[in-house]
């Protein structure tokens, strides 16, 4: 045909046979921030999974309490000194990083993808279904969160028919939190993915793909959901920082991660009364939720960097 | 072959819910109220009126992605509109729809090979290697390279960005193509590409256009038949030649005296027939003929009587009581 038209070659030295998810990458790695805090975040993992051979290896143990050596300095049995029951602090950190990454992770996810599918339905359907789960949302959020959090962490769950071991062992105990937090966790998410699929579901490209005979999950899955990607990402990494500070809330309230068992936010919170004796105990966990929460916006970033076709310099 | 045309509107009305007020219900805002028309394949019709009068909601209707009040959608015989909307996907690949902002048609997020083979994959067209084969194929009859498929939509000028709208339509092999205003939005070179490429692929693929514009001078290049609208209603329709030639319509009239014509001298000593007030609401149309508000001609009897179709000659209808005044009083050229 006389019209056809020659393409120029591609931004940002693409080849045309590059995959969607190597073109992702690609522009992630393009993203400094994001990449640096990928390898922070890595560090940190390694860090905390390297709690039992470092344990074995140094003949310390993250519960085992000795009270004739509270509060001591740094030294080489203790590498960060002792808390103030006697345990060695850099074990604690390192097993309290495991649960705390992991319950920031998990309950983030859970709570985020039923919040991300709730606001989906509500927002893409509109009417009825849209009042009824808008108004269960905002049912949960006009709850009073500390009655909530009590009356949830108070549930006898051998009531519900698991054994009293199942029910009182650690990791009852860890699922509990995760299920707690992601239960009350989700509205933020599910009212911004509402608002977001209201306005891209009015776009053209939608009544264009209706027009081809795409189906309801079809556009959601296809045109809806990757546009609104970005707030979705925003609110996910905000999210993870704010769990895992909430855990230690639960913690502190005697629910989830009990004592003896470390977990980044019951051991700030325990350091809070003897900040003017041992101030190192608080700085400890805080510096790494800090430095976790930080990591984890910039990847945020970096992957709305990613996922967004126009980012290409 | 089945008898009758190849679609048939037959009295189609789309009426919106009017925005109640503090009385309660607001009525029905009546975009389309009785709007009927036939086209064989192969052919164009263009559908021509300010905003607002009704057209793309009309086009809009005909695909079903606005659910019509009433009225009779015939394709070859088959009354579509009372199909469930779980039928509609067989639908679908018969009729396509190209949009005035090919830009926001497309979605930001997906390549463009993509969103040809979008619903190549839908109606499982062409399958497994075929399909690459399938959108090189409809790329290159639209003019683009094969390295287009690998594009985003922002990397697409307008000209582009259109012809992939073009060549996503196509992909089912439709029969019927509504164009709604699809070179509006394009710079006028652009345009004469974009029209010429339409009429190239309906020669080639014996496709039926419906062609919504505001535009006259495409219309008048495009259109086989001419349907003017006003308020929701066909006002007027001819053969494109007997609406450019003859209008009897005062509202065709005006709209015809506002053409630029391209010869400076002939422009100075033209007259125009300008129009005063705005478009009346379509929630409360005046009573009678709903053109009288702004018609140059109006006569007491206007606000009495719904003036129906007259025909002038067998395929050149107008809605008007007063056809002859309007062709004595009132002249364009």
């Amino acid at each position: 045909m006389s019209l056809a038209e020659k393409a120029p070659p591609l931004a940002g030295g693409r080849a045309a046979s590059d995959s969607i998810w190597a073109l992702r990458w690609k522009r992630f790695r393009q993203h400094r921030g994001g990449v640096a805090s990928l390898v922070v975040l890595a560090l940190l993992a390694a860090f905390c999974l390297a709690a039992g051979p470092l344990e074995t290896l140094r003949g310390v143990d993250a519960v085992q309490t000795d009270l004739f050596k509270r509060y001591e300095p740094p030294s080489a049995e203790h590498w960060l000194g002792t808390d103030d029951a006697g345990r060695d602090e850099l074990a604690r950190l390192m097993r309290g990083g495991q649960i705390s990454l992991l319950v920031g992770l998990l309950a983030t996810v859970i709570g985020g993808v039923f919040g991300v599918t709730l606001g989906l339905l509500a927002g893409y359907f509109g009417g009825r279904l849209d009042s009824a789960l808008m108004r269960f949302t905002d049912g949960m959020i006009a709850l009073p969160l500390l009655p909530l959090l009590i009356v949830l962490g108070a549930i006898d769950l051998t009531k519900l028919g698991f054994s009293p071991d199942t029910a009182h062992s650690p990791s009852m105990s860890f699922w509990r939190i995760i299920v707690i937090i992601a239960l009350v966790d989700w509205t933020a998410i599910a009212r911004l993915v509402r608002a977001s699929t209201l306005s891209v579901k009015e776009r053209e490209f939608v009544l264009a793909s209706r027009a081809g005979g795409a189906g309801h999950l079809h556009i959601m899955a296809a045109h809806i959901l990757p546009n609104i990607i970005t707030p979705i990402i925003v609110a996910f990494t905000l999210t993870v920082g704010r769990v895992i500070l909430f855990e230690s809330v639960l913690s502190f309230l005697g629910f989830g991660v009990t004592p003896p068992t470390p977990s980044w936010g019951n051991m700030l919170n325990n350091a809070q009364e003897l900040v003017t004796v041992a101030p190192a105990l608080a700085i400890y966990p805080g510096l790494l939720i800090f430095i976790t929460v930080i990591a984890v916006n910039f990847l945020g970033d970096a992957m709305q960097h990613a996922f967004d076709p126009r980012s290409e310099e | 072959m089945t008898a009758g045309p190849f679609i048939e509107v037959k009295d189609l009305k789309v009426h919106f819910p009017a925005p109640k007020n503090l009385f309660g219900s607001g009525g029905a805002i009546k975009a389309v109220d009785g709007v009927s028309f036939t086209l064989e394949r192969g052919r164009t019709l263009g559908l021509v009126g300010e905003s607002g009068c009704g057209k793309s909601t009309t086009g809009y209707s005909i695909l079903r992605l606005i659910e019509p009040t009433s009225g009779q959608i015939l394709i070859e015989g088959q009354d579509i509109l009372q199909l469930p909307q779980s039928q509609l996907r067989p639908l679908r690949r018969r009729m396509q729809i190209i949009f005035q902002d090919a830009g926001a048609s497309l979605d930001p997020r997906m390549p463009v090979g993509d969103l040809i083979s979008e619903a190549l994959e839908i109606h499982g067209l062409w399958p497994g290697a075929d399909r690459r084969r399938r959108v090189r194929k409809l790329l290159d009859l639209v003019g683009l390279s094969t390295q287009h498929a690998e594009r985003y939509p922002h990397e697409l000028s307008g000209g582009q960005a259109q012809r992939v709208a073009i060549c996503r339509a196509l992909a089912v092999e439709p029969q019927l193509i509504v164009c709604d205003e699809p070179v509006s939005a394009l710079d006028v070179s652009v345009q004469a590409q974009i029209v010429n490429l339409l009429q190239d692929l309906q020669k080639e693929l014996n496709l039926a256009y419906i062609f919504i514009s505001h535009d006259l001078s495409v219309v008048r290049h495009v259109s086989d038949e001419i349907a003017v609208m006003y308020l929701g209603r066909i006002v007027e329709k001819a053969d494109r030649k007997r609406i450019f030639e003859g209008a009897a319509h005062p509202y065709s009239r005006s709209l015809l005296s506002a053409v630029s014509i391209p010869d400076p001298d002939v422009e100075q000593r033209r007259r125009r027939i300008i129009l005063s007030g705005d478009l009346p609401s379509p929630a409360n149309p005046p009573s009678g003929c709903r053109f009288r508000t702004r018609c140059p001609i109006v006569e007491e009897d206007c606000a009495l009587h719904d003036p129906p179709t007259r025909l002038l000659e067998p395929t050149h209808g107008a809605a008007c009581l007063h056809i002859q005044k309007s062709q004595e009083l009132l002249k364009w050229t």
